[in-house]
Protein backbone atom coordinates (compact mmCIF):
# COMPACT_ATOMS: atom_id res chain seq x y z
CA UNK A 1 0.00 0.00 0.00
CA UNK A 2 1.23 3.37 -1.01
CA UNK A 3 0.25 6.54 1.02
CA UNK A 4 -0.71 9.33 -1.10
CA UNK A 5 0.10 12.93 -1.01
CA UNK A 6 -3.09 13.93 0.88
CA UNK A 7 -3.25 11.22 3.42
CA UNK A 8 0.40 12.29 4.23
CA UNK A 9 -0.65 16.35 4.77
CA UNK A 10 -3.50 14.94 6.52
CA UNK A 11 -1.62 12.91 9.05
CA UNK A 12 1.13 16.14 9.15
CA UNK A 13 -2.34 18.53 9.89
CA UNK A 14 -3.06 16.22 12.74
CA UNK A 15 0.57 16.00 13.88
CA UNK A 16 1.01 19.72 13.23
CA UNK A 17 4.17 19.37 11.34
CA UNK A 18 4.49 21.73 8.45
CA UNK A 19 5.89 20.01 5.63
CA UNK A 20 7.09 21.38 2.10
CA UNK A 21 5.93 19.73 -0.92
CA UNK A 22 9.15 17.75 -1.48
CA UNK A 23 9.08 16.25 2.14
CA UNK A 24 5.35 15.10 1.64
CA UNK A 25 6.96 13.39 -1.39
CA UNK A 26 9.74 11.57 0.98
CA UNK A 27 7.90 10.78 3.79
CA UNK A 28 5.24 9.25 1.14
CA UNK A 29 7.60 6.67 0.29
CA UNK A 30 9.77 6.27 3.15
CA UNK A 31 6.30 5.68 5.63
CA UNK A 32 5.05 3.65 3.10
CA UNK A 33 8.01 1.67 3.21
CA UNK A 34 7.89 1.41 6.97
CA UNK A 35 4.25 0.64 7.43
CA UNK A 36 4.69 -2.54 4.64
CA UNK A 37 7.34 -3.89 7.29
CA UNK A 38 4.44 -3.95 10.21
CA UNK A 39 2.04 -6.07 7.49
CA UNK A 40 4.65 -9.06 9.27
CA UNK A 41 1.89 -8.99 12.44
CA UNK A 42 -0.79 -9.74 10.67
CA UNK A 43 0.49 -13.39 10.56
CA UNK A 44 0.24 -13.50 14.15
CA UNK A 45 -3.15 -14.45 16.03
CA UNK A 46 -4.22 -12.33 18.51
CA UNK A 47 -7.86 -12.89 18.99
CA UNK A 48 -8.24 -12.45 22.61
CA UNK A 49 -5.02 -11.64 23.75
CA UNK A 50 -5.47 -8.57 26.07
CA UNK A 51 -3.04 -5.00 25.10
CA UNK A 52 -0.37 -4.11 26.79
CA UNK A 53 -0.35 -0.78 27.05
CA UNK A 54 3.15 -1.37 29.49
CA UNK A 55 5.53 -3.68 30.30
CA UNK A 56 5.05 -4.02 33.80
CA UNK A 57 1.28 -3.53 35.30
CA UNK A 58 0.63 -0.65 37.07
CA UNK A 59 -1.72 0.81 39.48
CA UNK A 60 -2.97 4.35 39.72
CA UNK A 61 -1.01 5.94 42.51
CA UNK A 62 -2.25 8.45 45.10
CA UNK A 63 -1.40 10.76 47.56
CA UNK A 64 -2.50 12.82 50.14
CA UNK A 65 -4.05 16.57 48.64
CA UNK A 66 -0.92 18.36 50.50
CA UNK A 67 0.18 22.09 49.05
CA UNK A 68 4.00 21.73 48.61
CA UNK A 69 6.17 24.75 47.62
CA UNK A 70 6.24 25.51 43.54
CA UNK A 71 8.78 27.44 41.15
CA UNK A 72 8.78 31.06 41.07
CA UNK A 73 6.46 32.34 38.09
CA UNK A 74 10.49 34.04 36.98
CA UNK A 75 11.63 30.62 36.59
CA UNK A 76 9.11 28.33 35.41
CA UNK A 77 8.91 31.62 32.39
CA UNK A 78 12.72 31.83 32.19
CA UNK A 79 12.74 29.49 29.33
CA UNK A 80 9.48 31.05 27.28
CA UNK A 81 9.95 32.83 23.81
CA UNK A 82 7.66 35.45 24.48
CA UNK A 83 6.86 36.49 27.79
CA UNK A 84 4.85 39.93 29.44
CA UNK A 85 4.62 39.85 33.27
CA UNK A 86 3.59 36.67 34.75
CA UNK A 87 2.24 35.69 31.00
CA UNK A 88 3.35 33.70 28.04
CA UNK A 89 2.52 35.84 25.19
CA UNK A 90 0.69 33.64 22.27
CA UNK A 91 -0.34 34.67 18.70
CA UNK A 92 -3.90 35.43 18.01
CA UNK A 93 -6.03 32.17 18.16
CA UNK A 94 -9.27 34.12 16.41
CA UNK A 95 -8.04 36.25 13.62
CA UNK B 1 50.82 8.61 39.00
CA UNK B 2 50.86 11.50 36.26
CA UNK B 3 47.96 12.89 36.09
CA UNK B 4 46.92 12.26 32.19
CA UNK B 5 47.20 8.65 33.30
CA UNK B 6 44.35 8.85 35.66
CA UNK B 7 41.53 9.13 32.73
CA UNK B 8 41.75 5.45 31.51
CA UNK B 9 41.19 4.59 35.56
CA UNK B 10 38.15 2.37 36.55
CA UNK B 11 36.05 4.42 38.81
CA UNK B 12 36.74 2.10 41.79
CA UNK B 13 40.45 2.80 40.80
CA UNK B 14 39.94 6.38 41.35
CA UNK B 15 38.30 5.60 44.21
CA UNK B 16 40.54 4.35 45.88
CA UNK B 17 43.56 7.09 44.75
CA UNK B 18 40.70 10.00 45.89
CA UNK B 19 41.04 8.28 49.68
CA UNK B 20 44.41 7.33 50.04
CA UNK B 21 44.67 10.71 48.60
CA UNK B 22 47.06 9.82 45.72
CA UNK B 23 45.08 12.30 43.72
CA UNK B 24 42.39 15.06 44.46
CA UNK B 25 39.29 15.60 42.85
CA UNK B 26 40.02 18.77 41.53
CA UNK B 27 43.00 17.18 39.75
CA UNK B 28 40.80 14.00 38.16
CA UNK B 29 38.17 16.52 36.91
CA UNK B 30 41.41 18.85 35.38
CA UNK B 31 42.62 15.78 33.89
CA UNK B 32 39.13 14.58 32.68
CA UNK B 33 38.82 18.26 31.15
CA UNK B 34 42.31 18.14 29.83
CA UNK B 35 41.14 14.98 28.06
CA UNK B 36 37.82 16.38 26.51
CA UNK B 37 39.95 19.47 24.75
CA UNK B 38 42.00 16.80 22.98
CA UNK B 39 39.79 14.72 21.51
CA UNK B 40 36.30 17.03 21.58
CA UNK B 41 38.43 18.01 17.99
CA UNK B 42 37.60 14.28 16.51
CA UNK B 43 35.13 12.54 18.44
CA UNK B 44 32.42 15.38 19.29
CA UNK B 45 30.87 13.03 22.49
CA UNK B 46 29.63 16.43 24.37
CA UNK B 47 27.20 19.21 23.46
CA UNK B 48 28.19 20.86 26.04
CA UNK B 49 31.19 20.98 28.53
CA UNK B 50 30.74 22.49 32.29
CA UNK B 51 34.14 23.08 33.34
CA UNK B 52 33.71 25.81 35.87
CA UNK B 53 30.70 23.70 37.56
CA UNK B 54 32.82 21.15 37.31
CA UNK B 55 36.04 22.53 39.23
CA UNK B 56 33.84 23.68 42.06
CA UNK B 57 31.92 21.10 42.13
CA UNK B 58 35.36 19.09 42.79
CA UNK B 59 36.13 21.67 45.18
CA UNK B 60 33.12 20.41 46.92
CA UNK B 61 33.90 16.94 47.03
CA UNK B 62 37.70 17.17 47.79
CA UNK B 63 36.49 18.67 50.99
CA UNK B 64 33.95 16.00 51.83
CA UNK B 65 36.48 13.22 51.55
CA UNK B 66 39.04 15.07 53.68
CA UNK B 67 36.24 14.96 56.14
CA UNK B 68 35.99 11.21 55.53
CA UNK B 69 31.99 11.35 54.45
CA UNK B 70 32.62 9.89 50.64
CA UNK B 71 30.19 8.09 48.93
CA UNK B 72 31.32 5.92 46.73
CA UNK B 73 30.64 8.50 43.41
CA UNK B 74 32.30 11.48 45.23
CA UNK B 75 34.79 13.53 43.27
CA UNK B 76 34.20 10.58 40.48
CA UNK B 77 34.14 12.89 37.07
CA UNK B 78 30.70 11.87 34.64
CA UNK B 79 28.63 13.19 31.82
CA UNK B 80 25.33 13.07 31.28
CA UNK B 81 23.48 12.41 28.22
CA UNK B 82 21.62 15.66 27.16
CA UNK B 83 18.41 14.81 27.38
CA UNK B 84 18.30 14.13 30.71
CA UNK B 85 17.59 17.40 32.81
CA UNK B 86 20.00 19.40 34.58
CA UNK B 87 19.11 22.67 36.64
CA UNK B 88 20.95 25.75 35.29
CA UNK B 89 22.96 23.34 32.62
CA UNK B 90 21.55 23.88 29.38
CA UNK B 91 19.84 20.35 28.06
CA UNK B 92 19.04 20.70 24.46
CA UNK B 93 18.30 16.78 23.50
CA UNK B 94 20.31 17.75 20.41
CA UNK B 95 17.59 19.03 18.75
CA UNK B 96 17.14 23.02 17.16
CA UNK B 97 14.01 22.90 19.12
CA UNK B 98 15.77 22.70 22.88
CA UNK B 99 18.43 25.25 22.04
CA UNK B 100 19.27 27.34 24.94
CA UNK B 101 16.85 25.32 26.99
CA UNK B 102 17.74 25.67 30.51
CA UNK B 103 15.99 23.44 32.82
CA UNK B 104 14.69 24.78 36.33
CA UNK B 105 15.17 21.78 37.92
CA UNK B 106 17.51 18.43 38.09
CA UNK B 107 16.17 14.93 37.08
CA UNK B 108 16.23 12.57 39.34
CA UNK B 109 18.89 10.79 38.68
CA UNK B 110 21.20 13.86 38.62
CA UNK B 111 20.24 15.21 41.81
CA UNK B 112 21.12 11.89 43.07
CA UNK B 113 24.39 11.87 41.79
CA UNK B 114 24.76 15.15 42.80
CA UNK B 115 23.73 13.98 45.92
CA UNK B 116 27.19 11.68 46.31
CA UNK B 117 29.23 14.46 45.04
CA UNK B 118 29.65 12.94 41.33
CA UNK B 119 31.48 15.92 39.33
CA UNK B 120 29.63 16.61 36.42
CA UNK B 121 31.98 17.55 33.37
CA UNK B 122 29.38 17.60 30.38
CA UNK B 123 26.41 16.76 28.34
CA UNK B 124 26.55 13.84 25.74
CA UNK B 125 25.68 14.28 22.36
CA UNK B 126 22.32 11.99 20.86
CA UNK B 127 20.44 11.23 18.47
CA UNK B 128 17.83 14.16 18.53
CA UNK B 129 15.09 13.39 21.09
CA UNK B 130 17.01 10.04 21.57
CA UNK B 131 15.91 8.78 18.07
CA UNK B 132 18.14 7.11 15.98
CA UNK B 133 20.71 4.31 16.16
CA UNK B 134 23.70 6.03 15.39
CA UNK B 135 24.23 9.99 16.61
CA UNK B 136 23.97 11.12 12.95
CA UNK B 137 20.16 12.46 13.42
CA UNK B 138 22.00 14.82 16.10
CA UNK B 139 21.18 18.70 15.41
CA UNK B 140 24.49 19.26 17.16
CA UNK B 141 26.73 17.18 14.65
CA UNK B 142 27.08 13.46 14.77
CA UNK B 143 29.49 11.66 17.53
CA UNK B 144 32.46 9.60 15.90
CA UNK B 145 33.36 6.36 17.35
CA UNK B 146 36.73 6.70 19.40
CA UNK B 147 37.66 3.14 17.60
CA UNK B 148 37.64 4.45 13.89
CA UNK B 149 36.15 8.10 13.16
CA UNK B 150 34.78 7.35 9.70
CA UNK B 151 32.12 5.13 12.14
CA UNK B 152 29.26 5.74 14.05
CA UNK B 153 29.26 5.53 17.68
CA UNK B 154 26.14 3.64 17.51
CA UNK B 155 22.73 5.55 19.24
CA UNK B 156 21.02 7.24 20.82
CA UNK B 157 23.71 7.30 23.39
CA UNK B 158 26.04 7.72 21.26
CA UNK B 159 28.16 10.69 23.20
CA UNK B 160 28.12 8.93 26.38
CA UNK B 161 29.50 5.74 25.10
CA UNK B 162 32.57 7.59 22.78
CA UNK B 163 33.10 9.48 25.93
CA UNK B 164 33.32 6.73 27.93
CA UNK B 165 35.41 4.63 25.75
CA UNK B 166 37.63 7.80 24.90
CA UNK B 167 38.18 8.71 28.80
CA UNK B 168 36.24 11.74 28.81
CA UNK B 169 34.66 10.68 31.81
CA UNK B 170 34.51 7.75 34.30
CA UNK B 171 31.08 7.28 33.61
CA UNK B 172 27.68 8.45 31.96
CA UNK B 173 24.17 7.98 31.68
CA UNK B 174 22.26 7.20 29.30
CA UNK B 175 18.51 6.30 28.14
CA UNK B 176 17.39 3.28 26.69
CA UNK B 177 13.70 3.22 24.38
CA UNK B 178 14.94 -0.07 22.17
CA UNK B 179 18.63 -0.22 23.06
CA UNK B 180 19.88 3.20 23.30
CA UNK B 181 22.25 2.50 25.69
CA UNK B 182 23.09 -1.07 25.25
CA UNK B 183 23.69 -0.86 21.19
CA UNK B 184 26.08 2.50 21.37
CA UNK B 185 28.02 1.00 24.54
CA UNK B 186 28.64 -2.46 22.50
CA UNK B 187 30.02 -0.49 19.19
CA UNK B 188 32.06 2.06 21.20
CA UNK B 189 33.21 -1.37 23.53
CA UNK B 190 32.10 -0.27 27.29
CA UNK B 191 29.54 -1.38 29.27
CA UNK B 192 25.75 -0.58 29.18
CA UNK B 193 22.85 -1.31 31.36
CA UNK B 194 19.49 -0.78 30.65
CA UNK B 195 17.34 -1.15 34.10
CA UNK B 196 14.17 -3.17 34.32
CA UNK B 197 11.55 -0.83 33.92
CA UNK B 198 11.38 2.02 36.54
CA UNK B 199 14.14 0.89 38.78
CA UNK B 200 15.59 4.49 37.98
CA UNK B 201 13.41 7.31 38.03
CA UNK B 202 12.38 9.34 34.97
CA UNK B 203 11.42 12.57 36.59
CA UNK B 204 13.33 15.12 34.72
CA UNK B 205 14.19 12.64 31.37
CA UNK B 206 12.82 13.98 28.42
CA UNK B 207 10.38 11.87 26.95
CA UNK B 208 10.49 10.03 24.33
CA UNK B 209 8.23 6.70 24.87
CA UNK B 210 7.15 6.62 28.09
CA UNK B 211 6.61 3.18 28.21
CA UNK B 212 9.72 2.12 27.13
CA UNK B 213 11.93 4.73 28.32
CA UNK B 214 14.76 3.79 30.89
CA UNK B 215 17.96 5.71 32.05
CA UNK B 216 21.32 3.42 32.94
CA UNK B 217 25.02 3.79 33.38
CA UNK B 218 27.41 3.77 30.86
CA UNK B 219 30.88 2.50 32.51
CA UNK B 220 34.00 0.67 31.64
CA UNK B 221 33.55 -2.31 33.36
CA UNK B 222 30.25 -4.36 35.14
CA UNK B 223 31.33 -3.56 38.58
CA UNK B 224 31.71 0.25 37.82
CA UNK B 225 28.33 -0.24 36.21
CA UNK B 226 27.38 -1.72 39.90
CA UNK B 227 28.40 1.40 41.51
CA UNK B 228 26.19 3.63 39.63
CA UNK B 229 22.85 1.87 39.55
CA UNK B 230 22.99 1.36 43.38
CA UNK B 231 22.93 5.64 43.06
CA UNK B 232 19.91 6.10 40.98
CA UNK B 233 18.02 3.07 41.12
CA UNK B 234 14.96 3.25 44.20
CA UNK B 235 11.35 4.65 43.68
CA UNK B 236 11.13 8.26 43.41
CA UNK B 237 7.41 9.91 44.36
CA UNK B 238 7.75 11.85 41.25
CA UNK B 239 7.34 9.38 38.90
CA UNK B 240 4.46 7.31 39.35
CA UNK B 241 6.24 4.39 37.28
CA UNK B 242 8.98 3.50 39.56
CA UNK B 243 9.37 0.74 41.28
CA UNK B 244 8.99 0.35 45.04
CA UNK B 245 10.58 -2.37 46.93
CA UNK B 246 14.28 -3.16 49.34
CA UNK B 247 16.97 -1.17 47.32
CA UNK B 248 19.31 -4.26 46.70
CA UNK B 249 23.13 -3.27 46.73
CA UNK B 250 24.33 -4.43 43.20
CA UNK B 251 28.24 -4.22 43.83
CA UNK B 252 27.75 -7.03 46.37
CA UNK B 253 26.10 -9.13 43.88
CA UNK B 254 29.24 -9.60 41.68
CA UNK B 255 31.21 -12.09 43.07
CA UNK B 256 29.23 -15.20 42.97
CA UNK B 257 30.35 -16.60 39.85
CA UNK B 258 28.31 -18.60 37.73
CA UNK B 259 28.54 -21.50 38.81
CA UNK B 260 25.05 -23.50 37.71
CA UNK B 261 23.64 -20.83 36.68
CA UNK B 262 21.41 -21.79 33.72
CA UNK B 263 22.02 -19.83 30.27
CA UNK B 264 20.11 -19.64 27.29
CA UNK B 265 20.74 -18.91 23.83
CA UNK B 266 17.91 -18.17 21.85
CA UNK B 267 18.77 -18.77 17.86
CA UNK B 268 16.66 -16.14 17.03
CA UNK B 269 19.29 -13.22 18.04
CA UNK B 270 20.93 -14.55 15.50
CA UNK B 271 19.68 -12.53 12.64
CA UNK B 272 20.23 -13.17 8.63
CA UNK B 273 23.10 -10.43 8.34
CA UNK B 274 24.72 -11.10 11.56
CA UNK B 275 28.45 -9.97 11.09
CA UNK B 276 30.10 -13.51 11.25
CA UNK B 277 32.84 -11.97 13.26
CA UNK B 278 29.85 -10.86 16.00
CA UNK B 279 28.60 -14.41 15.97
CA UNK B 280 32.31 -16.06 16.46
CA UNK B 281 32.87 -13.21 19.90
CA UNK B 282 29.50 -14.25 21.22
CA UNK B 283 30.26 -18.32 20.49
CA UNK B 284 33.47 -18.02 22.57
CA UNK B 285 32.25 -15.74 25.07
CA UNK B 286 29.39 -18.77 25.84
CA UNK B 287 32.44 -21.36 26.28
CA UNK B 288 34.47 -18.82 28.71
CA UNK B 289 31.13 -19.01 30.49
CA UNK B 290 30.56 -22.86 30.31
CA UNK B 291 34.31 -23.18 31.30
CA UNK B 292 33.26 -21.20 34.37
CA UNK B 293 30.27 -23.09 35.31
CA UNK B 294 27.57 -21.63 33.58
CA UNK B 295 24.53 -24.47 32.22
CA UNK B 296 24.94 -23.11 28.67
CA UNK B 297 21.81 -23.97 26.28
CA UNK B 298 20.41 -23.12 23.25
CA UNK B 299 16.43 -22.31 22.83
CA UNK B 300 13.85 -20.90 21.06
CA UNK B 301 11.64 -17.34 21.41
CA UNK B 302 9.88 -17.63 17.74
CA UNK B 303 8.01 -14.53 18.49
CA UNK B 304 11.65 -12.39 18.39
CA UNK B 305 11.23 -11.14 14.66
CA UNK B 306 8.13 -10.00 15.41
CA UNK B 307 9.58 -7.40 18.03
CA UNK B 308 10.82 -5.07 15.80
CA UNK B 309 7.73 -4.25 13.86
CA UNK B 310 5.97 -3.87 17.54
CA UNK B 311 8.63 -1.49 18.46
CA UNK B 312 8.46 0.95 15.73
CA UNK B 313 4.33 1.33 15.91
CA UNK B 314 4.48 1.91 19.54
CA UNK B 315 7.89 4.22 20.23
CA UNK B 316 6.39 6.55 17.16
CA UNK B 317 2.73 6.60 18.68
CA UNK B 318 3.76 7.29 22.42
CA UNK B 319 6.27 9.79 20.56
CA UNK B 320 3.75 11.02 18.66
CA UNK B 321 1.72 12.37 21.83
CA UNK B 322 4.91 13.64 23.96
CA UNK B 323 6.29 15.73 21.44
CA UNK B 324 2.64 17.47 20.88
CA UNK B 325 4.30 19.71 23.91
CA UNK B 326 6.94 21.88 21.78
CA UNK B 327 4.23 24.42 20.59
CA UNK B 328 6.96 27.30 20.69
CA UNK B 329 4.60 29.16 23.23
CA UNK B 330 6.08 27.74 27.12
CA UNK B 331 9.44 26.89 26.07
CA UNK B 332 11.73 26.20 23.13
CA UNK B 333 11.85 27.50 19.78
CA UNK B 334 9.55 29.35 18.08
CA UNK B 335 9.78 30.30 14.72
CA UNK B 336 9.66 34.26 14.21
CA UNK B 337 7.41 35.00 11.69
CA UNK B 338 3.82 33.47 11.41
CA UNK B 339 0.35 34.49 10.66
CA UNK B 340 -2.03 33.46 13.50
CA UNK B 341 -1.36 30.52 15.62
CA UNK B 342 -1.67 27.59 13.48
CA UNK B 343 0.67 28.90 10.94
CA UNK B 344 3.05 29.14 14.11
CA UNK B 345 2.41 25.80 15.65
CA UNK B 346 2.91 23.84 12.25
CA UNK B 347 6.18 26.18 11.71
CA UNK B 348 7.93 25.85 14.52
CA UNK B 349 7.83 22.15 14.89
CA UNK B 350 8.62 22.66 10.88
CA UNK B 351 11.85 24.40 11.34
CA UNK B 352 12.38 22.68 15.11
CA UNK B 353 12.72 19.59 14.45
CA UNK B 354 14.85 17.09 12.56
CA UNK B 355 13.88 15.06 9.45
CA UNK B 356 14.10 11.70 11.88
CA UNK B 357 11.71 13.16 14.65
CA UNK B 358 9.56 14.22 12.05
CA UNK B 359 9.36 11.04 10.40
CA UNK B 360 8.23 9.40 13.97
CA UNK B 361 5.82 11.65 15.02
CA UNK B 362 3.84 11.40 11.24
CA UNK B 363 4.46 7.41 11.50
CA UNK B 364 2.52 7.71 15.51
CA UNK B 365 0.20 10.24 14.34
CA UNK B 366 -0.65 7.65 11.58
CA UNK B 367 -0.92 4.85 13.43
CA UNK B 368 -3.18 5.84 15.84
CA UNK B 369 -5.39 7.91 13.58
CA UNK B 370 -9.22 6.83 12.96
CA UNK B 371 -9.20 3.97 10.57
CA UNK B 372 -5.75 2.58 11.57
CA UNK B 373 -5.21 2.15 15.37
CA UNK B 374 -7.21 -1.27 15.32
CA UNK B 375 -4.63 -2.89 12.91
CA UNK B 376 -1.55 -0.68 14.09
CA UNK B 377 -1.61 0.55 17.47
CA UNK B 378 -4.16 -1.98 19.14
CA UNK B 379 -2.55 -4.92 17.40
CA UNK B 380 0.84 -3.89 18.22
CA UNK B 381 -0.37 -4.00 21.90
CA UNK B 382 -1.73 -7.21 21.64
CA UNK B 383 1.33 -8.61 20.38
CA UNK B 384 3.83 -6.93 23.35
CA UNK B 385 1.48 -8.85 25.72
CA UNK B 386 2.41 -12.27 23.63
CA UNK B 387 6.31 -11.23 23.74
CA UNK B 388 5.98 -10.30 27.43
CA UNK B 389 4.49 -13.45 27.86
CA UNK B 390 6.97 -15.57 25.55
CA UNK B 391 9.69 -13.82 27.69
CA UNK B 392 8.23 -14.62 31.55
CA UNK B 393 8.08 -18.54 30.25
CA UNK B 394 11.40 -18.55 29.34
CA UNK B 395 13.20 -17.17 32.67
CA UNK B 396 11.32 -20.00 33.69
CA UNK B 397 13.76 -22.39 32.55
CA UNK B 398 17.14 -19.88 32.40
CA UNK B 399 18.21 -17.39 34.56
CA UNK B 400 19.53 -15.39 31.91
CA UNK B 401 19.95 -15.44 28.44
CA UNK B 402 22.88 -14.50 25.84
CA UNK B 403 22.95 -12.69 22.70
CA UNK B 404 24.77 -10.65 19.88
CA UNK B 405 23.61 -6.83 21.65
CA UNK B 406 24.21 -5.50 17.59
CA UNK B 407 24.33 -7.65 14.41
CA UNK B 408 27.47 -5.87 13.40
CA UNK B 409 29.90 -3.88 14.54
CA UNK B 410 30.03 -0.08 14.12
CA UNK B 411 29.01 0.67 10.33
CA UNK B 412 30.27 3.78 8.62
CA UNK B 413 28.39 7.13 8.32
CA UNK B 414 25.90 7.42 5.62
CA UNK B 415 25.31 3.86 5.14
CA UNK B 416 22.28 3.44 7.10
CA UNK B 417 20.89 7.13 6.36
CA UNK B 418 19.15 6.70 3.05
CA UNK B 419 17.05 3.91 4.12
CA UNK B 420 15.19 4.11 8.24
CA UNK B 421 14.47 0.78 7.87
CA UNK B 422 18.59 -0.41 7.74
CA UNK B 423 18.78 2.52 10.64
CA UNK B 424 15.99 0.38 12.57
CA UNK B 425 17.37 -2.91 12.12
CA UNK B 426 20.30 -2.15 13.97
CA UNK B 427 17.98 -2.59 17.27
CA UNK B 428 16.25 -5.80 16.56
CA UNK B 429 18.75 -7.57 19.47
CA UNK B 430 17.49 -5.06 21.71
CA UNK B 431 14.27 -3.80 21.49
CA UNK B 432 12.71 -6.87 22.73
CA UNK B 433 13.86 -6.41 26.43
CA UNK B 434 12.09 -2.68 26.05
CA UNK B 435 8.68 -4.18 25.19
CA UNK B 436 8.82 -6.65 27.87
CA UNK B 437 10.20 -4.08 30.55
CA UNK B 438 13.35 -6.21 31.78
CA UNK B 439 16.91 -5.47 32.66
CA UNK B 440 19.80 -5.85 29.98
CA UNK B 441 23.51 -5.26 29.74
CA UNK B 442 25.98 -5.14 27.03
CA UNK B 443 29.52 -5.68 27.85
CA UNK B 444 32.63 -5.99 25.57
CA UNK B 445 33.90 -10.03 24.01
CA UNK B 446 36.33 -9.25 21.08
CA UNK B 447 36.76 -7.58 18.48
CA UNK B 448 35.34 -7.93 15.31
CA UNK B 449 37.90 -6.57 12.19
CA UNK B 450 39.46 -4.15 14.69
CA UNK B 451 36.08 -3.04 16.21
CA UNK B 452 34.47 -3.52 19.38
CA UNK B 453 31.36 -7.06 19.57
CA UNK B 454 28.73 -6.31 22.57
CA UNK B 455 27.53 -9.72 24.09
CA UNK B 456 24.27 -8.97 25.44
CA UNK B 457 22.61 -10.64 28.50
CA UNK B 458 19.10 -10.22 29.43
CA UNK B 459 17.25 -11.60 32.22
CA UNK B 460 13.92 -11.62 34.05
CA UNK B 461 12.64 -8.03 35.94
CA UNK B 462 14.70 -7.20 38.72
CA UNK B 463 17.71 -9.71 37.60
CA UNK B 464 20.23 -6.62 37.45
CA UNK B 465 21.91 -8.32 39.93
CA UNK B 466 22.48 -11.49 37.98
CA UNK B 467 22.81 -10.02 35.21
CA UNK B 468 26.08 -7.74 36.83
CA UNK B 469 26.86 -10.84 38.47
CA UNK B 470 27.43 -12.99 34.83
CA UNK B 471 29.28 -10.32 32.91
CA UNK B 472 31.51 -9.41 36.17
CA UNK B 473 32.28 -12.83 36.28
CA UNK B 474 33.33 -13.36 32.29
CA UNK B 475 35.58 -10.00 32.64
CA UNK B 476 37.04 -11.66 35.19
CA UNK B 477 37.92 -14.21 33.04
CA UNK B 478 38.63 -12.08 29.86
CA UNK B 479 40.10 -8.24 29.17
CA UNK B 480 38.32 -7.32 26.77
CA UNK B 481 36.63 -4.70 28.78
CA UNK B 482 40.16 -3.28 29.11
CA UNK B 483 40.89 -2.67 25.76
CA UNK B 484 41.08 1.31 24.53
CA UNK B 485 40.85 2.81 21.46
CA UNK B 486 44.02 4.47 20.18
CA UNK B 487 43.97 7.71 21.39
CA UNK B 488 42.12 10.41 18.25
CA UNK B 489 43.44 13.00 18.72
CA UNK B 490 43.44 14.44 15.04
CA UNK B 491 40.26 15.52 13.28
CA UNK B 492 39.53 12.70 10.60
Amino acid sequence: MRLSAEEVRQVARLARVGLTDGEVEQMRGQLSNILGHFDVLGHLDTDGVEPSSHSVDLESVTRDDVVEASLPPDEVLSNAPDREADFLRVRAVLE
Amino acid sequence: MHPSDVTGLSIREARELLDNGGVSSVELTRAALDRIGEVEPSVHAFVTVTDELALEQARLADARISLGNAAPLTGIPMQLKDNISTRGVPTTCSSRMLEGFVPTYDATVARLLYDQGAVLVGKGNLDEFAMGSSTENSARGPTRNPWDLGRVPGGSSGGPAAAVASGECFFSLGSDTGGSIRQPAALCGVVGLKPTYGLASRFGLVAFASSLDQIGPITRDAADGALVLNAIAGHDRSDSTSLSGEPTNYASCLDHGVEGLRIGVPREYFVDGTDPGVERAVREALVVLEGLGARVEETSLPLTPYALAVYYIIAPSEASANLARYDGVKYGYATPTASGMWEALDKTRQEGFGPEVKRRIMLGAYALSTGYYDAYYLKAQKVRTLIRRELQQVFGEFDALATPTSPTVAFPFGERTEDPVQMYLSDVCTVPANIAGIPGISVPAGLADGLPVGLQFLGPHRAEGTLLRIAHAYQQATDWHTMRPAPATKAA
